[in-house]
């Protein structure tokens, strides 16, 4: 085990969970943090530490993303777990959940060890593997989940398919506390959204696309809500993309149930309008929808209703974009833009800077039950050096993912990832530019 | 006659014509004068022109068509193009070619002007990005069939000389009809007042924000119109899917001459074929000479398809001189 001692001068400490906010310094020691706080080194660095000048960056808990398809194994071609790590370290992710809907689908003990052990060998970031909630994504029978939990799965999900089977969905929801499973859901009613390409509106019915209704979403999330009263089951909505879903999870947490939700920056930051004609890279699951559900999300992020934000990375090769929007692929990359269309929001002043961080990092470690996501004596040393103020320009030609599907194309953000250092290591500094 | 030498001053900036959405009411005017030029013409005995001489016309239809295919086809040739017909069969598309590789095939052969229609809304609109040559619209989808809303259109002005201030119900499957989202654009652009009467299911949902009034009741929405415009049913879609049978689809919504009785006198009849009958039309109200234009439609058809042609030479590069 390494035991390199590094001492970060200078920072912006933040630590979301504590709501510490502090010029000060940090000391890793290994993969730990060893110590922190203001004037930690007045009387200069320990000997022998390498020593980083942060010059008031800031430096906060690395980001924990809970949804990443990765495309390894079955579709090396978008995405490899070391692309998608290379990715991670460079958008300031140190820890993320993969998805199971690869090839052969994660439903499996050994399939659960295969992602890590190939995450273990590619070493940048952490990758947690979510377990398939049904065999082979079909949503007719439950997995192992007690054997995959064991294995190291931190949640049970069918990735970017609805569980449609009320009853099927009950009895996992049922049978998963036995051991406090997280039970993710894709809230999305099949029937009402089959066949549909985007949002159902004004634009669906200008350009003649067959639309997926916000309806679909709600039905889905409050028939779940339903099924998690009766069984007290955690249960995380993947994804929320619409006001009225928004409205019936935070009246489930007022009535005390252990559910939760994230969102995406496409549905924090981009509209419906934004397909404008055809436009494949912003076709994503669930779909973009309105204004109204737009400012929704940043208002269920401002108030908490909203736990955690999330890149939902799916990468898609030009195969599989450039067609025709009704039979191209739903999907965009994100893990390298996930902190700056966050922060966003926080230059925007629509959301504070603690808030958006906790949900990038905090609250949905706590999700995923992992003991990172916090600065801490003792805690992991995941932790990312940003500046906040940094311009920069999304160039699909300079992503490190395989796949350059953003919609974020040539989009300017302000608040760039300086350095990413995850169990004590750097694993990505900018360039300069 | 040489229709072609009479528009030497019309203004239209396009390069495609992906749909009725970028037109203007000036160019929807000057392409309907244009066409009117060329009906006249196509009842010479001499069609011939030779405009369009060593261009190439390939027609693209990635969905069979037999009466757009052929408008285009006989268009091309009357004004001098060398046309193709290439079907695409869907078992190239299984195979994998996607349409993109299609566009590089196509490039390769260098064709002057490209009609196409396919069975994906945007999916025209996507290859013109990706062609070096002037693209036509023959329908993409659900979404725009512009030469038929052009056709319709002339149809209309020939007959009734005009389009500003009528009364047009268009009638049948609205969400999933091309046509019927072409014909609304160009006649609220010329000032038509339109009705789309139709079940609610086969309503987009978001219809409201249209500039058109919405009735269920088939004769309440043909009361005073002044035009009617019957759209094709797929047959799939009868099965219980969208209305619950053929039965009752007719019963409420297929026009016959009791419900037409409430449309103005002399209202006309159309359809952009090909008809069902006695599924959303009567064979009786189709065939009636007097108000129905939908042999007439077919003509017409001609025309617009040479109009909008012509229009669209005019941007291709080294253009043949068109004699004064």
């Amino acid at each position: 085990m390494s035991t390199a001692t590094v001492a970060y001068l200078g920072a912006r400490l933040i630590d979301p969970a504590s709501g510490l906010d502090t010029h000060g310094d940090l000391l890793t020691v290994g993969e730990k943090i060893a110590d922190l706080g203001p004037g930690l080194f007045t009387g200069g660095a320990p000997e022998g530490a390498e020593v980083v000048r942060c010059a008031g960056a800031v430096l906060c808990p690395g980001l924990v993303d809970m949804r990443v398809f990765v495309g390894e194994p079955g579709f090396e071609h978008m995405e490899t777990l070391k692309s998608a790590s290379r990715a991670a370290a460079a958008g300031g992710v140190t820890s993320f959940a993969s998805m199971p809907n690869t090839d052969p689908v994660i439903d499996d003990v050994s399939l659960v060890e295969f992602v890590e052990r190939r995450a273990r060998e590619v070493g940048l970031v952490h990758v947690h593997p979510m377990a398939a909630l049904t065999k082979g994504l079909q949503g007719k029978q439950m997995t192992e989940l007690g054997l995959l939990k064991k294995g190291g799965a931190v949640g049970f999900t069918d990735g970017d398919r609805a569980v449609g089977d009320a009853q099927l969905m009950r009895r996992a929801m049922s049978y998963a506390t036995r051991f406090d499973g997280l039970i993710v859901q894709h809230a999305e009613e099949p029937a009402l959204s089959r066949d549909g390409a985007m949002n159902e509106g004004v634009v669906s019915a200008r350009l003649g696309l067959p639309g997926i209704p916000a309806t679909a979403e709600v039905i889905l999330v409050e028939r779940d809500l339903r099924l998690a009263a009766l069984t007290g089951a955690r249960y995380h909505v993947a994804l929320v993309s619409c006001a009225s879903a928004l409205e019936a999870i935070a009246g489930a947490k007022a009535r005390g149930l252990p559910v939760s939700c994230a969102v995406s920056p496409h549905h924090l930051l981009l509209t419906e309008e934004d397909v404008g004609n055809y436009r494949t890279f912003f076709k994503v699951s669930p779909p973009l929808r309105t204004e109204a559900d737009r400012r929704a999300m940043i208002q269920g992020l401002a108030n908490g209703t909203i736990d955690a934000i999330v890149s939902s990375h799916n990468p898609q090769d030009q195969e599989s974009k450039r067609r025709p929007f009704g039979q191209a692929a739903f999907g965009a990359v994100g893990l390298e833009t996930l902190l700056a269309a966050a922060l966003d929001l926080h230059h925007g002043g629509q959301v504070d800077l603690s808030v958006l961080l906790r949900a990038l990092t905090a609250r949905p470690a706590e999700l995923l039950g992992l003991p990172v996501g916090r600065l801490a004596r003792g805690a992991p040393a995941d932790l990312v050096l940003i500046d906040l103020d940094r311009d920069w320009t999304v160039d699909p030609g300079r992503l490190r993912s395989k796949s350059k599907n953003t919609p974020f194309e040539g989009r300017i953000f302000r608040g760039a990832v300086l350095r990413t250092i995850s169990g004590g290591r750097t694993v990505f500094v900018r360039e300069e530019t | 006659m040489q229709p072609a030498a009479a528009h030497a001053g019309l203004d239209f900036p396009h390069r495609h014509l992906l749909g009725i959405e970028a037109l203007s009411a000036a160019e929807i005017g000057a392409l309907l004068d244009l066409a009117d030029r060329y009906v006249g013409h196509n009842r010479q005995i001499d069609k011939k022109l030779d405009l369009l001489r060593g261009r190439t016309q390939i027609n693209l239809f990635f969905e069979a068509s037999t009466r757009t295919q052929s408008s285009f086809e006989l268009a091309g040739k009357r004004l001098g193009a060398d046309v193709m017909n290439m079907a695409v069969s869907s078992s190239a598309i299984k195979k994998g070619e996607t349409l993109l590789d299609t566009a590089m095939t196509l490039n390769a052969m260098h064709p002057d002007l490209l009609v196409v229609r396919h069975g994906e809304s945007g999916a025209v609109e996507l290859l013109a990005q990706k062609v070096d040559c002037a693209v036509i619209n023959a329908g993409d989808g659900s979404h725009e069939h512009p030469t038929q809303a052009l056709l319709d259109a002339l149809t209309i002005r020939r007959r009734r000389g005009r389009l500003d201030g009528l009364l047009v119900a268009i009638c049948g499957d609205i969400l999933h009809s091309r046509v019927a989202r072409s014909n609304i654009r160009l006649l609220t652009i010329m000032g038509a007042q339109v009705r789309l009467v139709a079940p609610p299911t086969l309503l987009p949902g978001a219809v409201q924000t249209w500039p058109v009034e919405v009735f269920h009741d088939m004769r309440a929405g043909l009361a005073d119109c002044d035009i009617v415009m019957m759209l094709r049913l797929q047959t799939e879609r009868m099965q219980g899917a969208f209305v619950p049978s053929i039965r009752e689809y007719f019963y409420f919504y297929g026009l016959d001459e009791e419900k037409l009785a409430v449309a103005k006198p002399d209202a006309l009849i159309m359809h952009p074929g090909p008809m069902n009958r006695g599924v959303e039309i009567d064979s009786a109200v189709a065939d009636d000479i007097n108000r129905s234009v939908i042999r007439e439609q077919v003509e017409m058809g001609v025309a617009v398809r040479m109009a909008v042609l012509d229009a669209l030479s005019h941007h291709l590069s080294n253009r043949p001189r068109v004699p004064v």
